[in-house]
C-alpha cells in the first residue's frame, strides 16, 4: 500500500482500534505487571497507550507524509512501517508514565501485530483499501 | 496480439457480415437475423482473453458471477500466452525476473500472500526460503526490489484460471467489431475459426462488453521502419519483441557488432543478454548502444520531483513510481486534464529502467573493456553497407558533427505499438460508435474504464490496458494496473446492481477458498 495523508490517517486510526485493541485484549493478562498493581492498573496504562499512539500518530504521519514528499516514487517502504515504532515507542514512553516492562512488551507486540495486519488482513478485508492510498471512507 | 482475421467481412458465405451492417452503427436484432448469423445471449461479454481479461473475470467470478454469465471471446487458449510470447522475445526466459512488484499477484485480487511469500513457500533450504522475505521487507531500503520469476506468474496463472472455470467461458474465434443494440446493450461479431461453426460470424448480445486487447503490434524507429521497407531485411534489423533468435545463434558463431536502439527496460534485457553471452565465453560481441536523449542526472528541477538517473539509464523501480498505482500520483493525475495529464504521464514514466545492480556492474565492466559502448545522437540514415552484409548508421552528435556505426544487427528495444489505428476493433468503435480519444489519442475513458462517449443504456462497454493510457490512470498495461481496472470496473457493475457487490465478508470468505484452491461459490 502507497499512502495518501489522508490514508495514513484513517488506517492508523482504524488499526489502532481494531487489530491493536484486540490484541491488547489478548495480551492483558499476561502483561507484566508492576507489584501491588491490578489488572485494571494495566487495563487502564494499555487504553492509554492505545489513545497516546492514535493522537500522536496523527502528528507523525504528518511527518511520514511530508518526508515522503521527497522520495520520488512517493511510497513509504514497509521497513520504514516496521522502524517507525522506534521513534514513536520512545516519544510514547516519555510522554505516558508507564512501567518500561508493560510497556516494552505491549507497545512492540501490537506494533509489529498492526504491521503484519497491513500487509494480508487488510487486503483480504477491504479490496479496495490498497488503491486508494489506506482510505477506509 | 494482433486480428489476424483478415477478411474485411463480405465472403459471401452464410451468416456473414453484410454491407448494410457494416454501414449502420447500430444494429437491430432483425438485422442480424436477416443476416443469418446467430445470436448468442450472455449478460458480460470479455474481448481479449489475455491477462486483462482474466483480471476482470477473476474479480467477476469471486464476487459470484456465475460462468454461463460470462464470455470469454479470444483465439488464445491462455490467459498468459501473448505475455509469455512478448517477454521470451524479450530474452525473459521463465527462470529470469519480471519488472514487477512482490504484490501485484495476476492469479489473486487481493495481493496477498505476495510472489516472494510464494516463493519463499515453496523454495527448499533455509536460506532461500528467508531471503524472498527479507528481500520484500527491507525493499528498496537494504535490498533491490523483489520481483517474481516470470514462471512463478505463468504457472499461477494458469491455476486460477484452472480454479475459476476460464476454459467453461472461452469462445475461441477473433472478434471482428463490436456496435451498439437497438434497445440497449451491443452486439460483438466473432469469427469462430473456420469449420467450427456452420456460419461464419456468431454474434453475442450482451448488456456489458469489456475489450482488453492487448497491443496490436510491435514499433519500430521510423528510420529502421524503413529501412525494413525499403531493403526488405527482416534480418539484421529487428524489433526485441519480435522472435529473433536468429541474431544470438549468428553471435554464436563468429564476432559480431550488435547496435542496441532505446535505452528502457527491454534494452536493458537485451543488453543483459548480449553481455551474458559474452561473460560466458559463447560469443565475442561488440555491443554499441545507441542513445537519442541521453540522461546524465536526475531529471527534474524540484526536490520533490526529481527521478533518479545516470549513465545514459533514467532509474525507477517499474515503470511508474509507486504512487501511481494507488497513491497520490493516483489521486493527481484524476484531477487532470488534456495535455496537463498526458505531460504528467510522460513525466511520471516515459523511458526509464529499474536499477539494478547486477545490470550496472555488467556494463561497467564490459564498459572497462570495449565491449559495451555508448553513443549519443540522431539517426539520419540506416542503410545497408557497400558489401551488403551489414548495416550502416549515420548518426549525428549534438555538435554537428555525423559518425556512423556498421553492425552486424540492429535491435530496436523501444517498445510495442500502442495506436489503437492499429486495432480495427478499436478503430471501428471510434470512427463507427463515437468512443472518445484522449489526449494521447488512446480511448478516453472514465475513472470506472468506461469507454466515454460508447453508452447503451443499460449497457456499458468497458476497456482497459494499453488502449487506455492517457485517460485517468497512468500504469494501466502493469499487472496491478489490470487489476485496478478489473475493480473499478466489477464495482462499476455493482453499483449498478448487475453484479453481486464484493464487501469484506465475501471477500475474506472468497479468500479462504483461494487458499484451498477450490472454485470461488
Amino acid at each position: 500500500m502507497t499512502p495518501t495523508l489522508f490514508g495514513r490517517i484513517q488506517t492508523r486510526l482504524f488499526m489502532v482500534f481494531t487489530f491493536g485493541l484486540v490484541w491488547s485484549i489478548v495480551i492483558l493478562p499476561v502483561l507484566p505487571r508492576p507489584a501491588g498493581a491490578s489488572l485494571g492498573d494495566v487495563a487502564g496504562d494499555v487504553l492509554t497507550a492505545l489513545v497516546g499512539v492514535a493522537l500522536l500518530g496523527v502528528i507523525w504521519e504528518l511527518v511520514y507524509h511530508g518526508f515522503q514528499q521527497i522520495r520520488w516514487e512517493k511510497d513509504w517502504p514497509s521497513l520504514f512501517g516496521l522502524l517507525t515504532g522506534i521513534n514513536e515507542g520512545l516519544l510514547l514512553f516519555v510522554v505516558l508514565d508507564m512501567p518500561l516492562s508493560t510497556f516494552l512488551v505491549h507497545f512492540t507486540t501490537t506494533w509489529i501485530v498492526i504491521w503484519l495486519a497491513l500487509h494480508g488482513p487488510m487486503r483480504v478485508l477491504f479490496l479496495r483499501w490498497r488503491f486508494r492510498g489506506g482510505r477506509l471512507v | 496480439m494482433s486480428d489476424t482475421d483478415t477478411d474485411a467481412g463480405l465472403s459471401g458465405a452464410p451468416g456473414d457480415l453484410t454491407q448494410e451492417l457494416i454501414d449502420t452503427a447500430t444494429w437491430t436484432d432483425q438485422q442480424i437475423t436477416a443476416a443469418g448469423i446467430p445470436m448468442v445471449d450472455v449478460p458480460i461479454v470479455s474481448v481479449g482473453g489475455g491477462l486483462g481479461s482474466l483480471a476482470l473475470v477473476d474479480y467477476l467470478r469471486i464476487a459470484g458471477v456465475p460462468v454461463q454469465d460470462i464470455a470469454v471471446l479470444t483465439p488464445n487458449k491462455r490467459p498468459s500466452e501473448t505475455y509469455e510470447f512478448l517477454a521470451n522475445n524479450s530474452q525473459i526466459p521463465r527462470h529470469e525476473r519480471l519488472r514487477s512488484d512482490s504484490g501485484s499477484v495476476m492469479d489473486n485480487i487481493w495481493g496477498f500472500p505476495s510472489y516472494a511469500l510464494r516463493e519463499a513457500w515453496n523454495e527448499k533450504g533455509l536460506k532461500n526460503k528467508i531471503f524472498p522475505v527479507w528481500q520484500v521487507t527491507t525493499e528498496p531500503i537494504l535490498a533491490e526490489y523483489y520481483t517474481p520469476k516470470s514462471g512463478q506468474v505463468y504457472e499461477s496463472v494458469d491455476r486460477e484460471t484452472a480454479r475459476i472455470g476460464w476454459t467453461q467461458m472461452l469462445r475461441p474465434g477473433q472478434v471482428r467489431m463490436v456496435r451498439r443494440r437497438a434497445g440497449g446493450g451491443f452486439l460483438t461479431i466473432l469469427t469462430p475459426p473456420p469449420g467450427s461453426t456452420q456460419t461464419r460470424r456468431v454474434a453475442y448480445r450482451s448488456r456489458f462488453v469489456h475489450l482488453s486487447l492487448g497491443y496490436p503490434g510491435v514499433r519500430f524507429l521510423d528510420d529502421l521502419r524503413s529501412y525494413r521497407e525499403r531493403s526488405g531485411d527482416h534480418r539484421r534489423v529487428v524489433n526485441s519483441y519480435e522472435p529473433h533468435p536468429h541474431v544470438y545463434e549468428e553471435l554464436a558463431r563468429r564476432p559480431c557488432t550488435v547496435v542496441v536502439r532505446g535505452s528502457g527496460i527491454v534494452a536493458s534485457r537485451v543488453l543483459q543478454r548480449l553481455l551474458d553471452d559474452n561473460d560466458a565465453g559463447r560469443t565475442q560481441t561488440t555491443v554499441v548502444h545507441l542513445f537519442r536523449n541521453y540522461v546524465n542526472g536526475p531529471q527534474g528541477e524540484s526536490i520533490t520531483f526529481r527521478r533518479p538517473g545516470t549513465g545514459g539509464f533514467a532509474y525507477q523501480a517499474f515503470n511508474y513510481p509507486k504512487a501511481a498505482w494507488g497513491g497520490q500520483f493516483r489521486n493527481q493525475l484524476l484531477e487532470l486534464n488534456g495535455d496537463a495529464r498526458s505531460d504528467f504521464i510522460d513525466t511520471t514514466g516515459g523511458t526509464n529502467t529499474a536499477p539494478r545492480k547486477d545490470w550496472r556492474v555488467q556494463l561497467e565492466r564490459a564498459g572497462s573493456i570495449g565491449t559495451y559502448q555508448q553513443r549519443v545522437g540522431q539517426v539520419s540514415s540506416v542503410e545497408p553497407t557497400e558489401d551488403g552484409f551489414r548495416v550502416r548508421t549515420e548518426v549525428q552528435d549534438k555538435t554537428g558533427a555525423s559518425f556512423s556505426v556498421d553492425a552486424d544487427f540492429i535491435i530496436d528495444a523501444t517498445g510495442l505499438e500502442a495506436s489503437i489505428r492499429s486495432n480495427r476493433v478499436l478503430a471501428d468503435l471510434v470512427d463507427v460508435s463515437g468512443a472518445q480519444t484522449n489526449p494521447k489519442g488512446r480511448l478516453e475513458t472514465l475513472p470506472t474504464f468506461e469507454v466515454v462517449g460508447t453508452r447503451s443504456e443499460p449497457g456499458r462497454l468497458y476497456a482497459s490496458g494499453s488502449s487506455t493510457l492517457g485517460s485517468t490512470y497512468a500504469p494501466v498495461d502493469s499487472f496491478l494496473g489490470l487489476q485496478y481496472s478489473a475493480q473499478q470496473i466489477a464495482f462499476d457493475l455493482g453499483a449498478m446492481g448487475a453484479v453481486p457487490k464484493l464487501g469484506p465478508l465475501r471477500s475474506a470468505k472468497e479468500w479462504f477458498r483461494w487458499m484451498q484452491n477450490r472454485p470461488p461459490s
